[in-house]
């Protein structure tokens, strides 16, 4: 038996490495399921860029652009906001129990590995790690190319409305702190969305391993 | 000569509750194990044959009795106790193979050693000679989907040999497999037996296992009906007594 005493080194452990490469390939061998978890996210986080980025422009416009563009716009800026803030909420809610579901799939599916991998002498927290990772992965993906739909797409929509003026006043610093701000949004809702999942896993039997289907 | 006991259970019993009804499965089994021997566990479904397995193996606990492994008593063991046990002590081996798919052959027979924390470059050499024992020395950095289910088995079984453990737990290990194959991987099973002096344990129906077991024990209602050792025992089918499905 491990010696109680003074452990300097854990007797049982997942290096980091491990964990890693492990979530990688699972997220590759379940692509379609990973595909939804992570356009889920994408979604989510590309509307809440195009209005991030709507309203980094629309500032930026009423900060320094011409005087004809500035009035027509400042006016219907607050009521936007409320609105707009609603609708986000909503959709990243809409999202995060898109990500539950999803997860919980994955685990049911995945009982036996789990109970195997505990009749190996994983640790509950290894399993709760592995899923975590995968989220995590499919959240930052999912929110790097949801932030570049969102703020690709705004750009686009502000030079066909505006044309050449937009350069003028470019808010690239604000545009980058959103940026920043939906790829740890958009990370932290995936992690969030697999806290529940996780925990079932963690609860799982190794005995799972001989569970037949009845 | 007084052999060492492996497994020790004294007065074992274990009630499973059916929503508000308690189903008795396991009636009070005492059972002794000894180090290095082949051990079959047989009875017909619903015998607490699956039940008292799990009790061995350190993956369920007793409602009453005691369970000893290695003469520790598992129902004193927390559950970072009960994981290095199952790492350390116990390899597993399922009808179902449970083989990791999205890892290769070795990389399946190098996880339990990764969880005990040896080093990697170790890990690796020591699967290598593992696959070459149960011979698949060539299928190195195939996975799962790409062996037969024989293959499978084999590699199933490197990777419960892969921490030396002193027990190796086998649930219906030919249930999955063709005669031809099953009898193969019943006579590797005896080779790791004999060589590695680890003591199996398997739950079964198979009958090509009572030519390899030590002791054949018969589990019928949650008790045990009988104990036979092999010199004992008569192994032509159809002159069998009691049924084993």
């Amino acid at each position: 038996m491990p010696e109680k005493k003074g452990k300097i080194e854990k007797q049982l452990t997942l290096p980091l490495g491990h964990a890693f490469g492990m979530s990688i390939r699972s997220l590759k061998i379940r692509f379609g399921r990973s595909i939804i978890t992570t356009m889920s996210i994408t979604l989510g986080i590309a509307f809440l860029m195009s209005i991030l980025a709507n309203s980094a422009f629309t500032t930026a416009i009423i900060e320094r652009g011409p005087e004809v563009l500035r009035i027509p716009l400042q006016e219907g800026l607050e009521e936007m906001k409320t609105r707009q803030i609603w609708l986000v909420s909503l959709s990243l809610l809409v999202c995060v129990v898109g990500i539950i579901n999803a997860m919980l799939m994955s685990v049911a599916e995945r009982s036996r590995e789990i109970g195997t991998m505990k009749c190996l002498g994983a640790l509950d927290k290894f399993v709760v790690e592995l899923f975590l990772l995968e989220s995590s992965l499919q959240g930052m993906v999912g929110s790097l190319i949801g932030v570049i739909i969102g703020v690709v797409f705004t750009i686009v929509v502000f030079i066909a409305k505006y044309k050449g003026v937009i350069f003028t006043i470019f808010p690239m610093a604000a545009l980058l702190k959103y940026s920043l701000l939906g790829m740890v949004l958009g990370t932290l809702l995936a992690v969030i969305g697999a806290l529940y999942p996780s925990y079932v896993s963690a609860k799982l039997e190794p005995a799972e391993a001989i569970r037949r289907e009845i | 000569m007084l052999k060492e006991s492996i497994v020790r259970t004294i007065g074992l019993q274990k009630t499973y509750m059916l929503g508000k009804v308690p189903l008795q499965v396991l009636k009070g089994i005492d059972l002794e194990i000894h180090r290095g021997e082949y051990i079959s566990i047989m009875g017909p479904s619903g015998s607490g044959k699956t039940t008292l397995f799990n009790m061995i193996g350190g993956l369920d606990k007793p409602t009453e009795g005691k369970v000893y492994i290695d003469e520790v008593d598992i129902a004193q063991l927390d559950a970072y106790e009960l994981a290095w046990l199952r790492c350390r002590k116990i390899g597993y081996i399922f009808q179902t193979f449970n083989l990791i798919p999205v890892m290769t052959a070795m990389e399946n027979i190098t996880l339990p050693m990764i969880f005990g924390g040896l080093g990697n470059d170790e890990a690796m050499e020591k699967a290598r000679d593992l696959l070459e024992l149960v011979g698949l020395g060539e299928r190195l950095h195939h996975k799962p989907f790409e062996l037969s289910g024989g293959q499978q088995q084999r590699v199933a079984i490197a990777r419960a040999l892969a921490n030396d453990p002193a027990i190796v737990l086998a649930d219906e290990p030919t249930g999955n497999l063709d005669l031809k194959t099953g009898k193969e991987i019943i006579q590797l099973l005896k080779k790791m037996n004999r060589e590695k002096q680890v003591s199996i344990i398997t739950a079964t129906h198979d009958l090509k296992m009572l030519d390899v077991s030590d002791r054949v024990i018969w589990i019928r209602d949650g008790l045990i009906e009988r104990i036979e050792d092999r010199a004992n025992l008569d192994i032509k089918i159809g002159e069998m007594d009691g049924e084993v499905v």
